[in-house]
């Protein structure tokens, strides 16, 4: 599209036009997890992060990573709400402020970081970019068979973890 | 057998037309999911009805037959009257929270809708992970509980949001575990695919009966169970209680919104029983539906028969069994139905391993659902018997009261 004084303003595709609706949902949900004065607000615009970055796997054609992340962050959300009502007092009484007095410098760091991730963005040769992508079953199974041959340390390890969390929490909610 | 999805052929219809090729697909997927979605809505009516009817018939009453034939348009009257109803805010409510969480729990089930194929070619999206994704979207209806729990300013509601979240985490392990036999078997977690290995071909006539439940009865069983902690009915309904309770964490809502959270309810008892058609009951499969032209309107009318029919089995349930204690449905979700689908898992990855025709391997996997369930029922009838034998000896009177106090120490933690 040619706006007067010549300047050129592109004209985004559908799919374009969609990503720009889901990507600005993430930020603006993202930011309002930070700043929101309602913890509970903040668990919820959380999720919503989430559903945007979800959206976003969907853009990559990775339905399988987006309804894992459903899957897994929100249940999870909905466990950590639980949690922090039941052991923070700031969430039952009253509302307190998300800011203290560092607020300045961390916001500076958190700007600074943003430019070194678009740098590196930038600088990074994606070898998929612009390419057709083949996305059904084969891509999870193939997903599946590098977590058990390839990765299949850091999956054991994973599963390690979970189980130990699992013990521990056996362990405490013991009836001695 | 080959079948086109409805998107295809009517967007290439489109496209005939002149259309260019985005403008056919999102229109066609418009009407497409418009059309869904109010299906979704109006058939709650015909659900509700079904329920009023099946319970009164079970209690020796009669039910609604005043408003309509048969007492049909009863649930429209209500919905006119929850309509009229005075839309109350509680007293410092969280608004945006109070406000989204019936939005929120509505969405999440009509979601679902999306996924379910109701005949060959007749799915709203033929998803590459709808497995995954109506174990996902559960998750929508718990945020959605908790929300309302929060934001009405209530504690006892608050409380029941914590019970919601409890119940439906716990029951959604057996539940995921569940459909991980089916994928594990079929090799694929697209619905479509599930449906299309269930067929059964006797010289070339697709006779449509080799559902996934016959060969594998015990992941079917622990499936419609959670599928009833899911759904929140009896006898896992403690979250709602109606009469007792008065409803749980939705207990500030009135008027439409309150008719929201009914709505939803319903409505997931109804996908709930389609996901278990889907995957373990044939889908759309039957006698003929491999047929040209009728075929696919023999597939709709067969898959309705089975949900309809899981969702009366659903009443049935809710109107002879009584309800089970908290700490009973914790114990059952995590002690019972866990290991033993774990046990079948495990048991049925080892048995497609072993180098054996398809054929039979059907069958030992059906040995061991039934070896499993054995087991298991075995267990759970010796701990019972030495239950009851401690219940017993802790009743020998000291005094009443006292006897009540030891005897709640023996129940089921």
């Amino acid at each position: 599209m040619q706006l007067p004084l010549g300047i050129e303003v592109p004209i985004p595709t559908f799919e374009q036009f969609v990503f720009i609706q889901v990507a600005l949902l993430t930020a603006v949900a993202g930011l309002a997890v930070v700043i929101s004065r309602n913890l509970f607000h903040s668990a919820l615009a959380l999720t919503l992060t989430f559903f945007g970055v979800a959206g976003v796997y969907v853009f990559l054609e990775a339905e399988f990573l987006a309804v894992s992340q459903v899957l897994v962050y929100v249940g999870a959300i909905a466990m950590l709400i639980a949690f922090a009502i039941m052991l923070t007092r700031s969430m039952m009484y009253g509302r307190t402020s998300p800011l203290n007095n560092q607020w300045g410098k961390s916001s500076l760091f958190a700007f600074l970081f943003f430019i070194g991730l678009l740098a590196f963005a930038r600088a990074t040769p994606w070898p998929a970019a612009g390419e057709e992508v083949v996305a059904d079953e084969a891509l999870i199974g193939a997903l599946g068979r590098e977590f058990v041959t390839t990765y299949v340390i850091a999956f054991e390890v994973l599963g390690l973890l979970l189980l130990l969390a699992l013990v521990g929490a056996v362990m405490l909610a013991r009836d001695r | 057998m080959q079948v086109t999805q409805w998107s295809e052929a009517l967007s290439g219809w489109l496209m005939g037309l002149g259309l260019p090729g985005w403008a056919a697909i999102t229109l066609v997927y418009a009407v497409g999911s418009f059309i869904l979605i109010n299906y979704g809505m109006l058939s709650v009516l015909l659900l509700i009805w079904i329920t009023r009817k099946a319970i009164s018939r079970i209690q020796d009453r009669i039910g609604p037959n005043r408003v309509g034939k048969y007492g049909l348009l009863q649930t429209a009257a209500d919905a006119a009257k929850l309509l009229s109803k005075e839309d109350i805010t509680p007293y410092e409510a969280d608004k945006i929270a109070y406000n989204l969480s019936p939005v929120l729990s509505v969405f999440g089930v009509l979601m679902l809708l999306a996924v379910i194929p109701f005949a060959p070619g007749l799915t709203g999206v033929d998803l590459n992970v709808a497995a995954l994704y109506i174990v996902a979207l559960g998750s929508i209806g718990i945020m959605a509980a908790l929300m309302a729990g929060w934001g009405s300013n209530n504690k006892y509601a608050l409380l029941a949001g914590f019970r919601v979240v409890a119940q439906l985490l716990s029951y959604e392990i057996p539940l995921v575990l569940a459909v991980l036999t089916v994928v594990l078997l079929t090799g694929s977690m697209r619905f479509g695919q599930i449906v299309e290995m269930q067929s059964l071909h006797l010289g070339g006539f697709n006779l449509g009966l080799g559902w996934l439940g016959v060969v594998m009865p015990g992941a079917l069983i622990v499936f419609f169970v959670s599928s009833l902690a899911e759904a929140e009915l009896t006898p896992f309904d403690l979250l709602e209680a109606e009469s007792e309770l008065i409803a749980g964490f939705h207990i500030e809502y009135s008027g439409m919104k309150f008719a929201m959270f009914f709505l939803a309810q319903f409505l997931n008892a109804w996908i709930l029983a389609a996901v278990a058609v889907t995957l373990f009951l044939g889908g759309w499969q039957g006698p003929g539906v491999g047929l040209p032209v009728i075929g696919p309107l023999l597939g709709l009318v067969y898959f309705m028969i089975k949900v309809y029919g899981v969702y009366v089995l659903q009443q049935w349930i809710r109107g002879t069994f009584p309800r089970i204690r908290i700490d009973q449905m914790m114990y059952f979700a995590w002690k019972v139905l866990v290991p033993l689908m774990i046990g079948l898992i495990v048991a049925q990855a080892i048995i497609q391993k072993l180098p054996t025709p398809v054929a039979v391997q059907y069958v030992l996997i059906f040995i061991a659902n039934v070896g499993v369930m054995a087991v298991v029922a075995y267990v759970l009838q010796k701990y019972f018997r030495e239950e009851q034998m401690r219940t017993k000896r802790s009743f020998e009177p000291t005094s009443l009261i006292g006897s009540m106090q030891v005897s709640e120490k023996g129940t089921m933690y």
